[in-house]
């Protein structure tokens, strides 16, 4: 059938060219003959410059190294139950060992004599999970109530602003102790808890960029073209507002993680499961016989924290073109 | 021939101010209309309000008629929805500055191509494919390389000439140029109007050029609208404006337009002006011009001249049509 449609195409053509009546005689756009277009050279050409901003961010050392880190952090958290299938929170050895006194335990065992490293390894699933995951939802919900406070102000800004302030004038650590502790502990609340008391920050910075850059002539000029609320929010101004977002969304994560940890360090994190907070919780006591106990987690938490904060650092200069525009 | 789009008895308040007052014109086919007054004089907002883009706390009221395939349409009184499908598709603008009026962290080819994703059913190849005819018809050199590029690497006048490509990207009836060519440096401004032009032509497009330059008026219009303190103060053809303003403003503005051909340098003898500032728009009764007119008589301050046709096809809102170019002559009669 198809050589049979495009004949029919074909030779219907003439029919629609000829057919120029009255009121609106809009002629097909193929009249025109700008200077070679539609040539072979110019049409189907290829985007260039399409990872553009990937290639930038690649160029950068501070970010790969803060990438490379945070991939083997997610391996290993990933991976955790391939490498230690055994449940880490089981006595496995006697208490004490510090590291390198015994091979099969190269971090050393703690008050209970539990692996270590298997506990970091497996730590990291939860401080990864709840960092990144409470900061996607604080994400989502801060970028939309912020993005919609500043793009159409007025009533609709007055409202969400005072939801905004409501949440920030409560202290945040106090907050996620009360949420955790009223609707118990795992890691989906500690999660949500989180992303509750975080989200405020970012619609609040959201909505200052917004309320900037929405008196841009770009956006009337996009308007002008016709195109909706909705696209003018998201592919329009939200691109532009973005540096600091992300920016903020690194240290947000970082901060999560801290969270997590700090929940975990009073024992209201998820008892079932080992966390690197809940570890330096454990190993408080001990830090004058055994400081390892608490230094390692401490350790793998800020390692990670900067690790994201390098990653937010390159990603804020990848995705600038104007603040790029050089180094490519 | 019917109007593209007609603009009857505009009016935009801001609460007390009225900075468009009952303003009427119409745009036909294929024709360039410039509209032209001084800062404040309300082009801009005249502009905007085709458009239906106003901000919120202004009041408007009388139509903005765009004959669309389906019939006309009133801007104002249609549903925000229905404007947004005219916007871009049957009407669109330019606006002045070109270096702010581009998204900065879209590739230029990217941004004509929303305008198509917007208003057209077309597949990705095809729309690329357009987007390179349009960068070619507005002269962009070299599209192909250019495509992906971003503002920031571009000139003003390629960017005024990418933001014109995405106002015709639709092939609209109507675009208007606010102020297009301001921004620019001379060269540049000949050469984008002479692209408006050519676009008017080839796309069958009729131009509304807004501007206070009128050099401009005389080189690319067909008609003029000339705008004072919100009002359509005189509507003539550029060679009748020129040769005859009726209007005390609209002689005022010529007289105070620099000549080349007058034999003075402006260094030695002052360019002639038009005393006083443009009155506040808020509504006094009698004439707007009264305070700057020289030729200013009682009724001047009691009854606001109603814009009148006057010898045919001319409009013009005075009690006392051409009475300064009659004055002039009288003078150059007795010198």
């Amino acid at each position: 059938m198809p050589s049979d449609s495009t004949l029919h195409k074909a030779l219907a053509k003439p029919a629609v060219r000829t057919q120029t009546a009255q009121p609106t005689p809009r002629p097909e756009w193929r009249h025109i003959h700008a200077p070679d277009a539609r040539s072979a050279t110019t049409a189907h050409l290829p985007r260039r410059q399409g990872f553009r901003e990937l290639k930038l961010f690649l160029r950068n050392p501070n970010a790969i190294f803060g990438m490379v880190v945070l991939l083997t952090m997610a391996l290993c958290a990933l991976t955790a139950p391939l490498i230690f299938p055994r449940d880490p929170l089981a006595m496995v050895s006697r208490p004490f060992l510090w590291p390198g006194q015994d091979p099969a335990f190269p971090l050393g065992t703690d008050s209970m004599g539990r692996d270590v490293l298997a506990g970091l390894v497996h730590g990291a699933r939860i401080s990864l999970y709840v960092g990144l995951a409470a900061t996607a939802l604080g994400l989502g919900v801060g970028i939309i109530v912020g993005a919609l406070a500043g793009y159409f102000g007025g009533l609709t800004d007055r409202i969400l602003s005072r939801l905004i302030e409501i949440f920030q004038t409560l202290p945040s650590f106090v907050l996620v102790v009360v949420l955790v502790a009223i609707i118990g502990p795992n890691a989906t609340t500690i999660t949500v808890s989180i992303a509750i008391v975080t989200w405020p920050t970012v619609a609040r910075l959201t909505r200052a960029e917004f309320r900037s850059l929405r008196e841009n002539d770009f956006v009337i000029a996009a308007r002008s073209l016709g195109f909706g609320h909705a696209h003018i929010i998201f592919r329009e101004i939200l691109p532009n507002a973005l540096p600091p977002i992300i920016v903020t969304s690194s240290v947000m994560v970082a901060g999560a993680i801290l969270m997590e940890s700090a929940l975990s360090f009073m024992g209201l994190g998820d008892p079932n499961v080992v966390s690197w907070g809940s570890m330096i919780g454990g190993g408080r006591e001990m830090i004058r016989t055994a400081w390892y106990l608490t230094a390692l987690p401490g350790l793998a938490i800020v390692v990670t924290v900067l690790a994201l904060n390098l990653i937010g650092d390159g990603l804020n200069d990848a995705l600038n073109p104007r603040f790029s525009e050089d180094r490519l | 021939m019917t109007a593209v789009l007609s603009v009857e008895d505009l009016s935009v308040h801001f609460g007390p101010a009225r900075p468009v007052d009952r303003v009427s014109f119409h745009v036909n086919p294929r024709e360039t209309l410039a509209i032209v007054g001084e800062s404040g004089s309300g082009k801009s907002l005249t502009a905007l309000s085709m458009m239906g883009l106003l901000p919120r706390n202004a009041k408007v009221s009388g139509r903005v008629l765009i004959q669309t395939p389906q019939g006309p349409a009133d801007m104002l009184g249609l549903p925000e929805k229905r404007r947004r499908l005219l916007r871009g598709k049957q009407i669109a603008m330019v606006f002045q500055e070109p270096m702010t009026s581009l998204n900065p962290v879209h590739s230029i080819g990217h941004q004509i191509e929303e305008v198509l994703i917007a208003h057209e059913n077309l597949d990705r190849a095809a729309r690329r494919t357009r987007v390179l005819e349009l960068m070619n018809l507005v002269r962009i050199p070299d599209a192909a390389r250019r495509i992906d590029d971003y503002p920031h690497q571009l000139s003003g006048g390629m960017r005024q000439r990418v933001m014109i490509a995405m106002a015709v990207a639709c092939r609209p009836r109507i675009l208007i140029a606010d102020e297009a060519t301001t921004a620019l440096d001379v060269t540049i401004q000949a050469q984008i109007l002479q692209l408006l032009d050519n676009l008017r032509r080839e796309l069958d497009v009729a131009v509304v050029l807004i501007t206070h330059d009128l050099g401009v008026v005389s080189q690319w219009a067909d008609r003029v609208v000339v705008m004072y303190a919100g009002l359509h103060v005189e509507q003539a053809t550029p060679a009748q404006l020129f040769g005859d303003p009726l209007h005390p403003y609209s002689y005022g503005l010529l007289r105070a337009s620099p000549r080349s051909d007058a034999g003075l340098t402006y260094r030695d003898a002052p360019l002639a002006e038009i005393p006083g500032s443009i009155a506040s728009a808020r509504g006094e009764v009698g004439c707007p011009f009264r305070p700057r007119c020289p030729a200013a008589r009682e009724v001047c301050g009691t009854v606001q001249p109603p814009p009148i046709q006057h010898r045919g096809d001319r409009l013009v809102a005075c009690h006392f049509p051409g009475i300064l170019t009659q004055e002039e002559r009288h003078v150059a009669a007795y010198a």
